[in-house]
């Protein structure tokens, strides 16, 4: 079974979303991670970048897949985590902290209570 | 209904990850990739390479039969092994194999998995006029592979045989583990290693005496995940990702596994001998990836805005921390240092054509 953490929403397309202060926090949930395996190289957004909900962001390949992750949510990349570039594993080791993708500074808020609750990401990924 | 290999319950117990693969249920790995791909550079690993297949031919005619099937020269010693391809009329490869001659009038043709009814029918229909017999053995034989640098301190625990005196591609048959085996020094991993041929119910006692003796050097079980990344660092072509039907041994660079400095016939030989002569019109070439980015199996490559090739085997390389490639180039940008781009995702990524192997230190090349 994953880790579903109930403080975080989620979208279809596996990614989960942390309101942190005036920004949103985004990354790869667990069953994600472990579905994909050892992830060895991260494609990162640039900081500034406009985000469009749907929208491919960057990209991750593990060992034997590659994957797309998407912007959640409508808005500006606020912040990137650079210590994936020198450590892309954290992404399996630490999924829903050390581990992060992106973040977003957003103009409507109300975008975040559209998103999967872990309740409905959990019926979503058959668990 | 999938096959399953007599190790299935191995593989569940030590908590593989298993998928479908050629028919059977295989362990595609048992913890991380790269940590069973490093164990058989730097120490030993052990595989189940069950689903491979295995056909015996016997007979009087079974040296010239070979060599009517198979590009690669049939006339070897008794013990000794050859890689070779089998290729239709036109050229194009059927598989690529392992043969080893048992005896005078006896070989073992070891196919790939996935190619399994179709060599097998390919085969059956080419023996009019040989004086020649073939069993397709491949669901009685189970196959342990031992591969990296310590495998024969392993296997020197489990037989009696004198493992020195089996050279690369050679082989032998003696007790292994105290059962009958074919021991052959044979492998798809660029290291030194051992490939152990049985009987079915033989495999679980095999099994569990290697991964024993091969406790004290750290060995793993290691699934197919691992043994891809191990053959493209050392730039061994796939069958299904980098040679199939539209793709020629000449093309391959597989000319060395061509007997046509011999007088032999065999199936293709024309068409082989021309486009040799002619050069084909593309080339196999290794790629190291340079920066950041990771192309795969169908990325296409660029030189300037004009597409010179396709990739069809991408990954990252465990041992040397960087992504490579194998590829097929046009004619004439095939040459080493030469730099291309290929495009994943939109963006263009820089590569540069290396030598293979990628990866040099192996204790087998």
């Amino acid at each position: 079974m994953s880790n579903i953490p109930e403080n975080v929403r989620y979208t279809e397309t596996h990614e989960w979303v942390r309101k942190d202060g005036d920004r949103y926090v985004i990354g790869l949930t667990d069953h994600a991670q472990h579905e994909m395996g050892e992830i060895v190289m991260v494609e990162l957004p640039e900081v500034g970048a406009e985000s469009t909900k749907g929208d491919a962001m960057g990209g991750l390949e593990a060992v034997k897949t590659a994957e797309d992750f998407y912007a959640p949510m409508d808005g500006e990349v606020a912040a990137v985590n650079e210590e994936l570039e020198a450590n892309p594993s954290l992404i399996n080791e630490d999924p829903f902290a050390g581990g992060w993708l992106f973040a977003v500074k957003v103009s409507d808020d109300s975008q975040f209570e559209g998103l999967l609750t872990a309740e409905e990401y959990k019926t979503h990924i058959g668990e | 209904m999938d096959k399953r290999t007599p190790l299935y319950e191995k593989h569940v117990a030590l908590g593989a990850t298993i998928q479908s693969f050629a028919g059977y249920l295989m362990p595609i790995k048992y913890g991380a990739i790269q940590k069973e791909h490093m164990a058989v550079r730097e120490s030993v690993g052990a595989f189940d390479l069950t689903h491979m297949g295995e056909f015996r031919v016997t007979g009087p005619d079974s040296t010239a039969f070979l060599d009517k099937l198979l590009t690669n020269d049939a006339g070897v010693d008794n013990g000794k092994a050859y890689y070779s391809t089998m290729c239709y009329p036109d050229g194009g490869i059927v598989d690529d194999l392992i043969v080893y001659r048992i005896g005078d009038q006896e070989y073992l043709m070891v196919v790939n998995a996935a190619n399994l009814d179709k060599d097998w029918a390919w085969v059956q229909s080419h023996l009019q006029g040989f004086n020649v017999k073939i069993v397709n053995e491949s669901d009685e034989t189970a196959l342990v592979a031992i591969q990296g640098p310590r495998a024969q301190e392993v296997c020197l625990k489990l037989t009696d045989v004198d493992l020195d005196s089996i050279g690369y591609y050679e082989h032998t048959t003696g007790k292994f583990a105290g059962i009958d085996a074919l021991i052959a020094r044979t492998g798809y991993t660029g290291e030194d290693g051992f490939e152990i041929y049985m009987k079915y119910p033989d495999a679980e006692a095999v099994w569990d005496s290697v991964m024993e003796a091969g406790e004290e050097f750290g060995i793993l079980p290691v699934g197919l995940g691992a043994r891809d990344t191990l053959r493209l660092e050392v730039g061994y072509p796939l069958y299904g990702n980098d040679i199939d039907h539209s793709t020629t041994p000449i093309e391959a660079k597989l000319a060395w596994v061509v007997k046509l400095k011999t007088d032999k016939y065999f199936i293709a030989r024309e068409v082989l001998e021309q486009q040799k002569a002619e050069k084909p019109g593309r080339y196999l070439v290794g790629m190291k990836v340079i920066g950041k980015g990771f192309p795969r199996h169908g990325t296409p490559l660029f030189s300037g805005d004009r597409k010179v090739g396709i990739v069809t085997s991408g990954s990252i390389a465990p041992a040397l921390g960087q992504a490579v490639c194998l590829g097929y180039v046009e004619r004439g940008f095939q040459k080493r240092g030469n730099e291309l781009e290929a495009e994943v995702r939109g963006k263009r990524i820089p590569l540069k054509i290396v030598k293979i192997p990628f990866y040099k230190e192996g204790s087998r090349k």
